[in-house]
């Protein structure tokens, strides 16, 4: 199931990514694909908590957090070539 | 007469609640905490001389259900069957809120779409082909401004219609790939054999192809006459539901 790009989990915050896979399974995929984690979607890397972990991610117009258990399953290209 | 039950769902912070207050008059909270009890609130509310019972269901992007308050909202609609589910969307941000309405509607039929913050679209830009996406729907759309009182009659309207079967819903039926469609085909007289007609069996089948254990629990508890719907609490003025 390697797709390609980053996980969501390593993009620096600010980044903006295009998502181009997902390595999650079931029920916890059907989720994350209706709050709006799709391929081909633009994601934007918000805001880390203090510890890192959750990041906040604004997707379709809509910020949601998310733990590096899930985002790290989450594969973007980044897109605009900022890496950090 | 009986008074018709109309559930209203629909993503967080789409205009629900406002929409809600505006109807029964009570006054709520409308945050979203995440955490928070899972309580509804129930009002009523009168059109064309007919009485309505209002369910407020939690915010919820999703109903495959991951959460309380996703768990809930499914529950309710599932096991209540209300007359009609008003599913709430934001004119803003249509492409992640009609999904919410495609699961609706793989649940039930008996749905009304509104589009609501219709004022904020125009502001926008965004112009929406309602006829359109009624046709596709095969259920009504109305556009409405919750916060300007706009389109709340031809709204009504609808739900009356829906709710005493003169609009003939038909709503759109997702084809899945062919081998999910397979599995659908031989699941299904089983699941009507274990559930009757009382529930979506395809809807079932295709949680039982999801390998959906949450829905399995409720359907246990449903046929072991469990009330399986979350606890209502009236609330009256003054009073606050966060969800």
């Amino acid at each position: 199931m390697a797709a390609t790009g980053i996980p969501l989990s390593e993009a620096a915050k600010g980044s903006f990514l295009q998502i181009s896979g997902m390595s999650v399974q079931g029920v916890m995929r059907r989720r994350l694909l209706d709050l709006g984690f799709v391929p081909g979607n633009t994601v934007e890397v918000v805001r880390r908590s203090p510890l890192g972990d959750p990041t906040a991610f604004r997707i379709s117009n809509t910020t949601i957090a998310l733990r590096r258990e899930e985002s790290s399953l989450i594969y973007g290209e980044p897109i605009g070539g900022e890496t950090e | 007469m009986k008074a018709y039950t109309v559930a209203f769902a629909g993503n967080p912070n789409t205009g629900k609640s406002t929409l809600f207050n505006l109807l029964t008059g009570m006054r709520q909270h409308t945050g979203n905490w995440a955490g928070k009890t899972v309580i509804t609130a129930e009002g009523t509310f009168t059109h064309n001389g007919r009485e309505y019972r209002a369910v407020d269901l939690p915010g919820t992007y999703s109903l495959y259900s991951n959460s309380a308050d996703e768990e809930a909202a499914r529950d309710y609609i599932i096991f209540e069957k209300p007359d009609v589910t008003l599913v709430v969307l934001d004119a803003t941000s249509l492409e992640r809120n009609l999904n919410l309405a495609l699961q609706v509607l793989e649940i039930t039929g008996r749905a009304v779409i509104c589009i609501n913050l219709i004022d904020e679209a125009r502001r926008l830009g965004i112009d929406i082909n309602l006829k359109a996406i009624s046709e596709r729907l095969g259920v009504p759309v109305i556009a409405i401004s919750a916060r300007n009182r706009t389109g709340i009659k031809e709204l009504l309207d609808q739900v009356e219609r829906v709710a005493d079967g003169t609009f003939a819903v038909e709503p759109l039926r997702i084809q899945y790939s062919e081998e999910i469609e397979r599995g659908i085909a031989e699941l299904l007289p089983l699941v009507e054999q274990a559930v009757g007609g009382d529930y979506p069996a395809r809807w079932i089948a295709l949680r039982l192809l999801d390998g959906d254990e949450s829905l399995l629990a409720s359907l246990r508890k449903a046929s072991l006459g469990i009330r399986v719907s979350f606890p209502k609490e009236v609330s009256g003025h003054g009073a606050t539901a966060c969800h």
